[in-house]
């Protein structure tokens, strides 16, 4: 476990295999940490991390934020309700600003994509992206990958499903570059006004028909679908697109066999999945949610120049 | 005619000279209209070309060593923003006509979107005087529609008398089709042509860059190149249905360029434009979210820019515009999805276009003058300018042997959002001569 060095953790798109596993292995470490009756270390004792949130995510917010805190870390939060954000400082002011702070890990959420490399190139801070439009979600998807993992053992072979709106979804994207890069086949299955142009080009097969998809993998992870997709005309209403893109508990019976269920939260029950598929056998949807703070706590120390992660 | 006490100072290391008495000494001249390609020297009396031979024995006036330089018929840019009036903060009608003169075009024809738009007579001529005392003629573009709303026809039998001979809402594409109809249709009875920027807004909402691998690869919406197609579809055959002249603004994709073809094979008054960008860059240069890159219409593949270049040897491209579009620095840097459409290039066309296309031999230096002077001229009504005996000047004088790396602090516009920053070229303006007045650099 050394030698991978990153300065920003910007996307999954062009990451090594070493590194990968190498986030993924410590990871593991940390989940242990979070298994003591004391789940703390000291390892980020005296490094300094702003948590810039541009766009509302409860979960990711507190999930890295606790993360933080396990690693000792002192923690600063803007997020666009309660700092100058609302009143439209530019991303260059903001950027000024962290750098004048002399913060040491800057973890960003920001509608616009890119946002995380604009601040990468202008300031010394190192840059995770915790979310950029529908760009990149790396973190969303080293926890995914963390999940499978644990629940699958090697990822090399494995065929996993991503099914909804992957033309929105930064966590398609993050996903399908990690896992393509570890080994594992990788499907898309959602409407045709919902995927993004040229996507094979990605690695990837597309599919429309969800029953033979389902025939076909081992893993399905659920996209939320945004229900302003329906505004725009991308799909005709929610109920059409639950006909034929929602996972319920007969196609998974139909298409036989045990399949992981994975969602990256939060979800729109009875929509994009059912609660008895949510909530049944075979879901790691709230596991996801514990391994995203060890994937965090991983991507964190790395990050922040750690080498050896626990005493 | 001399206009030495009004005129304006020439950019910072350049240097003014009246043209009452001029020569340029062993220049090569180059003027494909008149099939003439020969070293000589060439002598100015009072604004017009005296001699094409050795510089008389008893010259009294100013001799400039014109050895290793070109000069050619002034180059004209008929697609360009200057800003003026409105959004001076990112450029005005004097920076951007000395943008102009420092790249080597003595012409250019500033697009109507300006605060207030170009839409009546007495802005036509504000825009049109501004210009005064510097060796660039600015021809404004008028507006098709009353503030560019796309709702009610400009006056246009009083902006054609203010000597209007284009007409565009650039940047705000017709959506209705019978205004377009009839704007080509007043058009045709003035003789005057509509330049339209083709693009179906409801196909490219929200869209910030080509739609395709890359712009999937990186979550940014799409402009697809349907977008621009459908639109130059439905306006070529609105111009066959009129017979007026239809004028197709920076054309971006293979397809437009095979509408503008067939079009033209069929006889439909049809021309276009291509920029120096869409001709050298692709969508992929945008994988580091850089809004210098940010244009309308975008950058597209390596294979449209590929038939682009093909377009401009066979013809089917009649003209290189540059749609030079400035942007204060603070503007453009913000995230990308927010920053404005559009990039510079009066400072670097004429290099890049020599260095790209001409250099390899894409295109031949006499296709780069046509494409940079003669066309845009006859396209837009503007008299040619030519290296004739007689002729009043209206010159560009080039290195086509001297390096230079672009830097956009260096530049003359007000902006510096050229995605060409870095660049290493071969060729470069070296002076104007227009309007009585000859501006040189570092001569
Ligand atoms: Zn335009």
């Amino acid at each position: 476990m050394n030698g991978v060095r990153f300065n920003h953790l910007l996307g999954l798109e062009g990451m090594s295999r070493e590194a990968i596993t190498e986030i993924l292995d410590s990871a593991e470490a940390f989940l242990e940490v979070l298994e003591r009756p004391i789940p703390k270390v000291p390892s980020l004792r005296g490094v300094t991390i702003a948590n810039l949130f541009f766009e509302p995510s409860t979960r990711t917010r507190i999930s890295f934020e606790l993360a933080e805190k396990r690693l000792s870390a002192d923690v600063t939060n803007f997020s666009s309700s309660n700092s100058s954000l609302v009143k439209g400082e530019t991303m260059l002011d903001t950027a000024r600003n962290i750098e004048a702070m002399k913060v040491d890990v800057v973890v960003i959420r920001h509608f616009a994509q890119g946002a995380p490399h604009f601040l990468a190139d202008r300031i010394s801070a190192s840059i995770i992206n915790a979310g950029d439009g529908a760009h990149e979600h790396p973190t969303q998807a080293l926890l995914d990958m963390l999940t499978l993992k644990h629940q699958i053992g090697a990822l090399d072979g494995l065929k996993v499903l991503i099914l909804g709106d992957i033309a929105h979804s930064r966590v398609a994207r993050s996903n399908i570059w990690g896992l393509r890069t570890l080994g594992a086949s990788v499907k898309v299955c959602g409407p045709l006004a919902l995927m993004p142009r040229e996507v094979e080009e990605m690695g990837v097969e597309i599919t429309h028909d969800l029953n033979e998809a389902l025939a076909w993998c081992d893993v399905v992870n659920v996209l939320r679908l945004q229900l302003e997709r329906q505004q725009e005309g991308l799909i005709p209403s929610l109920r059409d697109y639950q006909r034929s893109f929602g996972l319920t508990r007969k196609r998974l019976e139909m298409a036989g066999g045990d399949k992981v269920i994975m969602h990256p939260g939060p979800m729109n029950r009875g929509v994009e999945i059912d609660s008895d598929v949510a909530d049944g056998s075979g879901s790691v949807i709230l596991r996801q949610v514990t391994y995203g703070v060890a994937v965090r706590m991983a991507v964190l120390y790395l990050i922040s120049g750690g080498e050896r992660i626990i005493e | 005619m001399n206009r030495t006490t009004s005129m304006m100072d020439p950019p910072a290391g350049w240097k003014a000279y009246s043209t009452d008495k001029l020569a340029l000494g062993g220049v090569r001249v180059v003027d494909p209209s008149l099939k003439l390609d020969q070293r000589t020297d060439l002598v100015i009396r009072d604004g017009i070309i005296t001699r094409l031979g050795s510089i008389p024995d008893r010259w009294t006036g100013a001799v400039i060593d014109g050895s290793g330089l070109i000069v050619c018929p002034g180059l004209f840019d008929m697609h360009v923003h200057l800003r003026e009036p409105g959004f001076e903060h990112k450029e005005t009608i004097e920076s951007g006509c000395t943008a102009a003169a420092a790249g080597g075009f003595t012409g250019v024809a500033p697009m109507p979107n300006t605060n207030p738009a170009i839409d009546n007579a007495g802005l036509v001529r504000f825009v049109r005087d501004k210009a005064y005392g510097l060796p660039v003629d600015v021809h404004p573009v008028a507006a098709i529609s009353l503030g560019r709303r796309g709702a009610t026809l400009t006056e246009f039998s009083e902006l054609i008398e203010a000597g209007v001979t284009m007409f565009s809402d650039d940047g705000s594409p017709l959506a209705s089709a019978a205004l377009m109809r009839h704007a080509l249709e007043y058009a045709r009875m003035y003789g005057a042509v509509i330049c339209e920027h083709c693009e179906e807004q409801s196909l490219t909402a929200g869209g910030v860059m080509h739609e395709g691998a890359v712009s999937t690869r990186l979550g940014l919406p799409g402009w697809p190149s349907i977008g621009e197609e459908i639109a130059v579809e439905r306006n070529i055959a609105l111009a066959e249905f009129t017979r007026a002249r239809l004028h197709i603004a920076h054309a971006s994709t293979a397809r437009s360029l095979e509408l503008i073809r067939a079009a033209k094979d069929r006889g439909i008054q049809v021309t276009a434009e291509v920029t120096p960008h869409h001709l050298t860059l692709d969508c992929t240069i945008l994988s580091g979210f850089d809004s210098n890159y940010k244009v309308n219409p975008p950058l597209r593949t390596r294979r449209d820019v590929e038939l682009l270049i093909e377009g401009l040897a066979d013809g089917t491209i009649d003209a290189i515009a540059t749609d030079h579009a400035p942007h204060a620095p603070d503007e453009k840097e913000v995230e990308f999805i927010s920053a404005p459409f559009g990039m510079i290039g009066l400072e670097t066309a004429l290099g890049v276009i020599y260095t790209r296309l001409v250099l390899p031999g894409k295109i031949s230096l006499n296709r780069m003058i046509e494409l940079m002077s003669s066309a845009p001229r006859r396209i837009i009504g503007q008299p040619e300018a030519a290296v004739r005996k007689g002729a009043e000047v209206n010159l560009t004088v080039f290195n086509p042997d001297e390096e230079w790396t672009v830097d956009g602090e260096h530049f003359h516009s007000k902006a510096k959002n050229t995605p060409f920053q870095g660049w290493k070229l071969k060729g470069r303006a070296v002076g104007v001569i227009n309007r009585g007045i000859a501006w040189m650099r570092g001569v």
